[in-house]
């Protein structure tokens, strides 16, 4: 095969499989009534796929906010502007960088584990034994952790936002020496509560959540039943995942403005 | 819970007049199947009795797991009628598909057990699915279902603390926890080591003869075979190549018992796939 | 079974936590800081140009915050910006020949109202309007000026109305 033709297979995989996870958006919502009998199950993943990621997404939403704060002053301060720090880590961190890197951490770390999850039990022929059990392995496996997916992201981005808040206190205030009030009142004059951070933080995450877990479960269900097949499925879902959380993001961004 | 087997099916998209009479619980007439224009079946017929051991034999990759999926109506046919228990399963419902699959019990090539949880939870998950008995009472029927196969010391352990024969017969706890009618066995014997397969084995024959439910055994096993099965059918080529008694199919002398049962290396399954020409493959019939 | 309950108490905090977290940005990291600070009454303040100055930019009075521009409207027969201000009920004896104007904090630093006390015995009452205002200055005009004359000009400077 030439080089040429390897890359129009390439991009006509990469469409059809973009066009066979959105015919699956479909059966995922409409197992949902059926799912809600297995309740207990989608709290179980909201444990593995949510509360499991706390800590990774905590320390990450730390050490950005940190950077954040120590690079904006030295080059706010060629301005005489280091009083609005403050304002533009939140600003930066609410409308961009939460969202965007809590997907992308949220990517690497539910996404694949969902991936790999359902793909072996696809190779396991656990998703046929629920078929022949007579449950729907939709409902049971794959709509719980979507559903589970999709509340845990914008929860995941108010933690991360926070602790970047938090880290940029840390450094602009307690090692900068930027005046606490003056930081505060900067960045609560210049932060809209509804344009920055449930636009930002919340319709972002919900959006980046939604695509992410739609990848993975996807990714995850149709898994080919070897052992390479979970390998590959896995590292799909990571490519897939990051290139739409950067391009929808870019999507968004332009409508909210 | 044993009302499954008392309440007999009221679902309304089964046609009584077109079912088969006759004591067949699984009919099967001109089943056509292919995959990507390769038909694995083509036209087959065949009869499993009711309340007997049928051993399902043939090369692999003839279609047996495919046979047992349309069984189970996990896979449509593309032509041809499939009955259980005198249900068209290609017209059935999702609603009536499940609720035929809650009487049927399917034992997976491999085990299939749910990784999550432990033996124990794994052989009540379709009871904890499909009932909403006391937790006592579901107790009592997973365990005397795990005694039944010889495991209820091992309630407590995770699928993968088991060996192969040991999962293979949580698996078959779990396939009879609601007493079906039709067990499915997926060559059962694999990989398990003689002791095992004997335990399988006996299992098998013990299931079918106290509680009278109709097995379908797909395996190679020969001598395992004519040990329980009552009728052996051989499938290859996608049509039904010989059936009979286990004992008598090995002497009917046609060309497919002879190899099959001797071992032979080549026969009507030829040792090599499809080619083309062997000369002009290599280059001889150009240069010559 | 105690197995499954410590998922649902994990999973409770994990969801008690992100809305604590959500509740921290939304109310402590916003402008929703200002809004609730109980009672406020309002004054208006005309400019002929009221530069960059936003809906929520802080009113202040001696660099102390007392209030927020509540709505900035342009009012069609005058041609100029009509501007309300909230102001906290607690800053209520503030003379009512004070001035306003529109000034900037730093050099690049956003807009901002700062209120010039005046010497009256009364005080603002809700509604009132400030008499006397001052525009923004235009940074832009300013180095233009400059540039040309050698020294800003006079005239765009105190420029108040009526
Ligand atoms: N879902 C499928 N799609 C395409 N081909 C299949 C599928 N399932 C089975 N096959 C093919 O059908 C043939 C029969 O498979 P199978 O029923 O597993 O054989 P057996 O169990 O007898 O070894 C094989 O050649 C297999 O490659
Ligand atoms: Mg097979």
């Amino acid at each position: 095969m030439t080089a040429q033709a390897k890359r129009r297979n390439l991009l006509l995989d990469g469409l059809a499989q973009i066009g066979d996870a959105g015919l699956f958006l479909p059966t995922l919502l409409a197992a949902v009534p059926r799912s809600l009998r297995y309740f207990r199950e989608t709290v179980r993943q909201l444990w593995f796929v949510g509360a499991m990621s706390l800590i990774i997404i905590m320390t990450c939403g730390l050490f950005v906010g940190m950077v954040l704060a120590l690079q904006l002053y030295h080059v706010l301060e060629i301005f005489g502007g280091t009083a609005s720090t403050g304002t533009v880590v939140a600003l930066s961190v609410y409308r961009e960088l939460g969202p965007v890197v809590t997907a992308l951490l949220f990517a690497g770390r539910a996404g694949t584990s969902i991936t790999a999850e359902i793909g072996l039990m696809r190779a396991t022929d656990q998703l046929s034994a629920m078929e022949m059990m007579a449950v729907d392995p939709v409902a049971y496996v794959a709509t719980p952790r979507f559903i589970a997916g999709i509340i845990a992201m914008p929860l995941l981005c108010c933690v991360f936002s926070a602790m970047a808040i938090f880290g940029g206190h840390l450094v602009g205030v307690t090692w900068l020496g930027i005046d606490n009030g003056t930081f505060w009142s900067n960045m609560t004059s210049n932060v809209d509560v509804w344009k920055d951070v449930i636009d930002g933080v919340i319709w972002k995450g919900l959006a980046f959540g939604t695509v992410v877990t739609l990848i993975s479960v996807h990714q995850g269900y149709t898994t080919p039943p070897t052992s390479e097949g979970v390998a590959y499925a896995t590292t799909r879902t990571v490519v897939a995942s990051s290139i739409a959380i950067l391009a929808i993001d870019f999507v968004l961004t332009a409508f909210m403005m | 819970m044993l009302g499954y087997l008392g309440h007999p099916m009221t679902d309304a998209i089964a046609s009584p007049e077109s079912a088969p009479a006759g004591d067949a619980l699984v009919r099967v007439r001109g089943l056509t199947t292919r995959f990507s224009g390769r038909a694995v079946f083509d036209g087959l017929d065949l009869d499993i009795p009711r309340g007997k051991i049928t051993a399902i034999m043939g090369p692999s990759g003839t279609g047996k797991t495919t046979l047992l999926k349309h069984i189970t109506g996990q896979l449509a046919a593309d032509e041809g009628e499939l009955w259980v228990d005198g249900e068209d399963v290609a017209r059935l419902s999702r609603e009536g598909l499940f609720k035929l699959r809650e009487r049927v019990g399917y034992l997976f090539q491999n085990s299939a057990l749910l990784t999550d949880f432990d033996v124990f939870e794994n052989v009540a998950f379709p009871l904890r699915q499909h009932t909403k008995l006391p937790e006592e009472l579901i107790r009592d029927i997973v365990l005397t279902k795990l005694q039944a196969v010889g495991l209820r010391g091992a309630a407590r352990l995770m699928p993968s603390e088991l060996s192969g024969g040991m999962a293979r017969r949580v698996a078959l706890a779990r396939a009879i926890v609601f007493d079906p009618m039709l067990i499915l066995y997926d060559e059962p014997f694999v990989g398990l080591d003689p002791i095992a397969l004997n335990q399988v084995l006996k299992l098998i024959r013990t299931l079918n003869e106290t509680l009278g439910i109709t097995s379908v055994l797909v395996a190679h096993e020969l001598a395992a075979i004519q040990q329980v099965a009552d009728r052996v059918v051989l499938i290859a080529n996608g049509k039904v190549v010989a059936e009979g008694h286990p004992k008598e199919i090995a002497d009917d002398g046609s060309p497919w018992t002879r190899q099959f049962f001797g071992g032979e290396p080549d026969g009507p399954v030829p040792f090599h796939y499809p080619a083309g020409d062997y000369a002009a493959d290599l280059g001889l019939g150009e240069t010559a | 079974m105690t197995q499954r309950r410590s998922y649902a108490v994990g999973t409770g905090l994990f969801i008690v936590l992100g809305f604590a977290a959500l509740a921290y940005l939304a109310t402590q990291t916003t402008s929703l800081v200002n809004m609730s600070q109980g009672d406020s009454y309002t004054l208006k303040a005309r400019f002929t140009n009221i530069g960059q100055l936003k809906d929520r930019a802080p009113v202040k009075l001696a660099g102390v915050r007392i209030g927020s521009v509540q709505s900035i409207q342009l009012e069609p027969a005058k041609l100029d910006a009509l501007v309300t201000l909230s102001i906290d009920k607690r800053f209520n004896q503030i003379p009512e020949d004070s001035s306003a104007s529109v000034l900037t904090s730093g050099l690049l630093g956003d807009q901002y109202i700062g209120i010039q006390p005046g010497g009256s015995p009364d005080s603002f009452k809700n509604g009132d309007e400030v008499i006397l205002t001052q525009s923004a200055v235009q940074l832009e005009d300013l180095i233009g000026k400059f540039l040309v004359n050698g020294s800003p000009s006079d005239k765009d400077k105190d420029k108040t109305k009526q």
